[in-house]
C-alpha cells in the first residue's frame, strides 16, 4: 500500500506539484525520516529540507517529525499556516 | 454547521442575527471580521508609500487551504472553545481564493449568556486559527507574487492561551 503526500504554498511551487505517491522505503517510520528520504531526491527536492520551520500533518492532524508514519497514511508537507 | 471554508463573501449581520435567534438565553454575541488589507507587505522598503496617492502595493491575495483538513482544524478549535468558555453558539467563516482590499476573508462570532465568555473565546478561536488551521496567502503585487510569512506574533497571540489552560 502506497502513501500520499500532499505539499501547499510555497512548498508546492517550489516542488513543481501538489501530491506525491510513493511506496513506503523500508526504514522509514516518521515523518522526519519521510521528509529526509524526499530532500535526497535532490533538486527541487531540497526544498523540503530548506523551507524555514517546515509543518507537517498525518492523516490531517497536524504533527511534528518525530511522528509516525505508516502505508496508507496521508502525509502533507507545509510552510507555517498564514490564515485569518 | 458552525464551520465553513467557501469562496463567496458572507453576510456578517445575518451571521449574527443567526446566533441568537429563537432563543431568550443569549446575552452576548461578540464577533470579528478580518479584511484584505491594501498596505504594503511587512518587509517592504520604507519607500513603498508613497504619498497617499501611490497604488496600494498588495494588489490581490489568493487563499489556499488544505481540503478536508482545514474544516477538522476549524471544528476542533470551536471544540476546544466550547470546552473552555460556557458559550451557546458559535460560527466561524473563512474565505478561499482570489480577494482583493476591502474583501472580507474571515468572520467568527460567539454567543453566550455574558460578554466576558463570548470575547474570550472570539479571540481565542482567532488566535488559534491563525496559527493552526491550514490556510496560507499568496499576495499579488507590482513586483510579483510572493508567500505571507508567519509572523511571530500570531504564536504569542496563540500562546498566550496556554498558560491558562
Amino acid at each position: 500500500m502506497n502513501i500520499k503526500i500532499l505539499f501547499f504554498a510555497g512548498l508546492r511551487e517550489a516542488l513543481g506539484t501538489g501530491s506525491a505517491s510513493l511506496e513506503l522505503p523500508a526504514g522509514i517510520a516518521t515523518v522526519g525520516a519521510l521528509r529526509d528520504h524526499l530532500a535526497a531526491r535532490g533538486e527541487a527536492w531540497t526544498a523540503l529540507a530548506t523551507t524555514k520551520n517546515l509543518r507537517s500533518a498525518v492523516n490531517q492532524q497536524m504533527v511534528g517529525a518525530e511522528a509516525t508514519v505508516k502505508a496508507g497514511d496521508e502525509v502533507a508537507f507545509f510552510p507555517p499556516v498564514t490564515g485569518g | 454547521m458552525s464551520v465553513s471554508v467557501q469562496e463567496a463573501d458572507f453576510d456578517a449581520g445575518a451571521e449574527i442575527a443567526a446566533l441568537s435567534a429563537g432563543r431568550d438565553d443569549v446575552g452576548a454575541v461578540a464577533s470579528f471580521t478580518g479584511l484584505v488589507r491594501a498596505d504594503k507587505p511587512a518587509d517592504a522598503g520604507a519607500d513603498a508609500r508613497v504619498g497617499a496617492d501611490a497604488p496600494p502595493t498588495v494588489q490581490a491575495m489568493t487563499l489556499e487551504h488544505y481540503p478536508g483538513m482545514t474544516e477538522k482544524a476549524l471544528e476542533a478549535i470551536v471544540d476546544e472553545a466550547r470546552g473552555r468558555w460556557d458559550i451557546y453558539g458559535v460560527r466561524v467563516i473563512h474565505r478561499v481564493g482570489r480577494l482583493v482590499p476591502g474583501d472580507r476573508i474571515v468572520f467568527v462570532a460567539v454567543a453566550s449568556a455574558h460578554r466576558g465568555e463570548a470575547f474570550a473565546a472570539c479571540e481565542f478561536i482567532m488566535d488559534y486559527l491563525k496559527t493552526r488551521a491550514p490556510f496560507w496567502k499568496k499576495e499579488e503585487t507590482p513586483q510579483g507574487g510572493r508567500w505571507v510569512d508567519a509572523r511571530e506574533s500570531d504564536d504569542h497571540a496563540a500562546g498566550r492561551w496556554e498558560a491558562g489552560k
